[in-house]
């Protein structure tokens, strides 16, 4: 077992309980503490109790754990829940109701058409996630940019950006196919500009919402690196 | 003539043309008459006209597709490579970075020697870059990132002499080709996001000592000082990072001079700022100021006018005229008389939102509120420029005027407090661009209104595009003409290519693999021709098929 941090912080209980084992602890800004506390305030202090002490046996805040002894069992344990217990599995709206998995993976689930999700939790904010699911279209990241593509042989075909120069083009597309088009052979080549994801603020509940967060700013990506 | 026989002729000529000069030793009156010998290259632009444009026309466009690698030379340096080679008789001499020269057998690659000069210290904003040497007699010159000038034996690599031109502790810095005069060897210094006083200075070729200095900021008591207000003249900028142009008619030395410092907050330096951002022409002789022309007044957008200055001799209003062709980096293109300086012509050469045109002496006329502000404030073009330094060429065939340009592409500058310490960044605030300098082909997830390069080739006369040559991503690559009307160039997504210098057309390319960001050259060996191009960290030289 490697060494945990003592995080004397309650605030920074919930960050503290994905980052224990993670190489990225140190570069944890206070706002990023705060969106952590606010999480584990909201969706876990019911059972862990304002200080991540009142399961017994578990004191998350001091980086005591029955099960987890590395950064993918807590993720795991986060998405997954322990069954049998009270502890649910944060992963069930993202890979049910949400059907967040149509579109994007995690690890090796799902559909890669959309951006990966396994290191989003590194990478993004909780308010720029919570954006993300109620306005999906408010920012699109350039990286993110879906295409459309006509073939000379009247082949239409969707998919998301990978690269582009003045000769050519390369995406991923709905199929999951690596692709790569000279321009030349194309009808037509444009952005859409409108994004395929839908908006999840009349789908989910705000309990849901909040799990589906909670679930996202886990995913810290493998080892939380 | 059928193709064959014009192939023939051209080996025969410029066999002939190498025989008769293969002497060896590269005097001035060499240097001077470049074009006459078109299979060398003896000074970074090709000529002290600088128009990259060279008389071989071995390659054509009609045999251009036959075009094939002949060698590489793989840079052990993983920096930038920004040199253009010279080429002397069959050697090539290029720099690889920081500071390493090597000379190589022009139509194998083979290497002869190299000579590495270390630098102690220097971290010059942009990478440690070098972009050339210059030669007389069998003496190369190379600026260094530390500001030391140095003197090489062409034959052996031997140092010779080592000047310090500046201090490295203050970040002077030299990264550009130095350019010999007489027998005068002149570089400027770089440093202009550091706080430095820049200067431009011409040293003896045989002992280095220096012989003029001219301060791109002058100091009390110099016309020009009252445009800084208090001490700012002290650390105001003003660097030298690209090589001048000479018109031994009127025995002037032109340079384009970089931006004031703090880059983006002008507020401790009110006026002009002279000569930051400005052409100077100075006597060769005594660096004595003839002229100058400012570009960008009170500049808070990093505009450099480091750009090559190309001396053209056209009709202008129906009488001859010697002129200087500038695509500036604030965006637009300016025609100047180079005997006097005047201002002929301004126009845009892409999106331009500082300055609404000029007033009748040549003075921009800005837009009201278009400054960098605290919490940022968009203008085109962006801070990395409509063009920056990658060279243009002027094809007096077509009588065009080629620029490698940054179109669509915007900054929001922001502006904020900053205090001068020595050696330490002295840029007042920072920007965000939407296309931003990057040395490596990244994915390019951009549409074309949020930032392109392009090969735009504009009319002198009007100021008027001609044609594009469109690229996805944008271009640190520099251009070359041929008496072929062939233009080759490159841009940063990794292609080399040919165009038809008439039409744009594009005919030839080769992926190579890595940002092209350099000046392409040409020369011929034993009467083959080939042209020469950094991308990444290799040279890559190119040749007809046999
Ligand atoms: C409904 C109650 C409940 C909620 C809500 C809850 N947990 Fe748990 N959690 C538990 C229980 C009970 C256990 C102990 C399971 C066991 O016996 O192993 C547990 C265990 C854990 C463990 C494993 C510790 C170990 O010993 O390995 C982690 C980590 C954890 N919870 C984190 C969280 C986080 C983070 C949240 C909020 C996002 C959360 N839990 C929300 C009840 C809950
Ligand atoms: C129909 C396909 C589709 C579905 C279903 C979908 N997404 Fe997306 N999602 C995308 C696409 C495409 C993008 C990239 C364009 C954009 O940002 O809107 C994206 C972007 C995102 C981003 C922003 C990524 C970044 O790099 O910032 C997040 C977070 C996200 N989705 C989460 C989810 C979650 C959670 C669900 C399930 C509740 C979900 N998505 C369901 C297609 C989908």
């Amino acid at each position: 077992m490697r060494a945990f941090k003592l995080c004397t912080s309650v605030f920074a209980v919930f960050l503290a309980t994905i980052n224990t084992l993670s190489a990225k602890q140190q570069t944890d800004t206070p706002s990023e503490v705060n969106d952590g506390r606010q999480l584990f305030i909201a969706n876990c202090a019911v059972c862990h109790g304002p200080d991540g002490d009142s399961v017994p046996g578990v004191d998350l805040g001091h980086g005591k754990f029955k099960r987890a002894s590395s950064y993918d069992d807590l993720v795991e344990i986060i998405s997954a829940g322990v069954p049998g217990t009270a502890m649910p599995a944060f992963s069930k709206v993202f890979e049910g109701k949400g059907e967040c998995l149509n579109c994007h993976s995690v690890k090796n689930k799902g559909s890669r058409l959309g951006p990966d999700l396994a290191e989003i939790g590194a990478v993004r904010r909780m308010i720029e996630l919570e954006r993300s699911l109620l306005e999906p279209n408010a920012e699109i990241l350039l990286q993110n940019r879906m295409v459309r593509l006509v073939t000379r042989d009247g082949i239409t075909i969707t998919g998301r950006l990978l690269n582009q120069d003045t000769f050519s083009v390369q995406l991923i597309d709905s199929k999951e196919r690596l692709l790569s088009f000279q321009k030349s052979s194309l009808k037509e080549y444009a952005f859409v500009d409108k994004s395929p994801m839908p908006t999840y603020r009349d789908k989910l509940n705000p309990g849901e919402l909040a799990d589906l967060v909670s679930y996202l700013v886990s995913l810290k990506g493998i080892g939380g690196q | 003539m059928n193709a064959r026989a014009a192939l023939l002729v051209s080996v025969v000529l410029s066999s002939l043309l190498s025989a008769s000069i293969s002497s060896g030793q590269v005097s001035f009156e060499r240097i001077l008459g470049a074009d006459k010998e078109p299979q060398n290259w003896l000074t970074y632009s090709g000529t002290t006209l600088s128009q990259r444009h060279s008389l071989l026309n071995q390659i054509t466009p009609a045999n251009v597709k036959n075009l094939e690698l002949q060698w590489i030379y793989q840079a052990r340096s993983l920096e930038k490579f920004e040199a253009t080679p010279l080429v002397v008789d069959g050697i090539m001499y290029t720099v690889q970075a920081p500071n390493h020269v090597i000379a190589l057998d022009a139509a194998t690659g083979r290497v002869f020697w190299t000579y590495s000069h270390h630098p102690v210290r220097g971290r010059p904003c942009c990478g440690r870059v070098n972009r050339g040497l210059a030669i007389l007699d069998d003496i190369l010159f190379m600026g260094t990132i530390d500001a030391h000038l140095i003197a090489i034996d062409a034959k052996n690599g031997r140092p010779l002499w080592d000047t310090t031109v500046a201090s490295a502790r203050s970040a002077y810095t030299i990264t550009h080709a130095p350019l010999v005069i007489k027998d005068k060897v002149i570089v400027g210094t770089a440093g202009g996001e550091y706080g430095i006083r820049g200067f431009l200075a011409a040293y003896d070729a045989h002992t280095g000592k220096e012989v003029w200095r001219f301060n791109t900021i002058p100091g009390p008591g110099e016309p020009g000082h009252e445009t800084w207000g208090g001490d700012s003249w002290k650390t105001g900028g003003g660097p030298l990072w690209m090589t001048g142009s000479y018109d031994p008619v009127l025995n002037l030395t032109y340079w384009g001079v970089g931006n004031p410092s703090p880059d983006w907050n002008g507020d401790d330096r009110p006026g002009d700022n002279l000569y930051s951002d400005s052409v100077i022409a100075l006597d060769a002789d005594t660096g004595m100021l003839k002229w100058y022309y400012q570009f960008s007044p009170h500049d808070e957008f990093d505009y450099d006018a480091v750009q090559v200055p190309v001396l053209a001799d056209m009709e202008w209003q129906g009488k001859p005229r010697k002129v200087i062709l500038w695509a500036n980096r604030n965006g637009f293109f300016y025609v100047l008389d180079r005997a006097t300086g005047q201002f002929l012509l301004g126009k845009p050469f892409v999106e331009v939102t500082w300055a609404s045109g000029f007033d009748e002496k040549g003075r921009p006329v800005l837009v009201p509120g278009k400054i960098p502000s605290a919490e940022g404030t968009l203008i085109y073009p962006g801070n990395p420029g409509g063009t920056s330094w990658y060279s243009p060429s002027y094809n007096p065939r077509t009588g065009l005027f080629y620029i490698p340009a940054w179109v669509n592409s915007s900054s929001l500058f922001v502006k904020a407090p900053v205090k001068y310490r020595e050696g330490r960044e002295y840029a007042g605030g920072t920007n965000r661009s939407t296309v931003a300098f990057d040395w490596s082909p990244a994915p390019n997830f951009r549409k074309e209104e949020e930032g392109y390069g392009a090969v735009r080739a504009v009319d002198p006369h009007t100021g008027e595009m001609r044609w594009e040559f469109k690229m996805a991503d944008v271009t640190e690559g520099g251009i070359l003409t041929t008496a072929s009307d062939l233009l080759f160039s490159g841009g940063r997504e990794g292609y080399f290519f040919a165009l038809d210098a008439r039409s744009g057309e594009l005919l030839w390319k080769a992926a190579v693999g890595a940002a092209v960001q350099s000046g392409p050259m040409t020369y011929s060996v034993n009467g083959k021709q080939y042209v020469a191009v950094n991308a990444g960290t290799c040279l890559f030289v190119f040749g007809l098929r046999q």
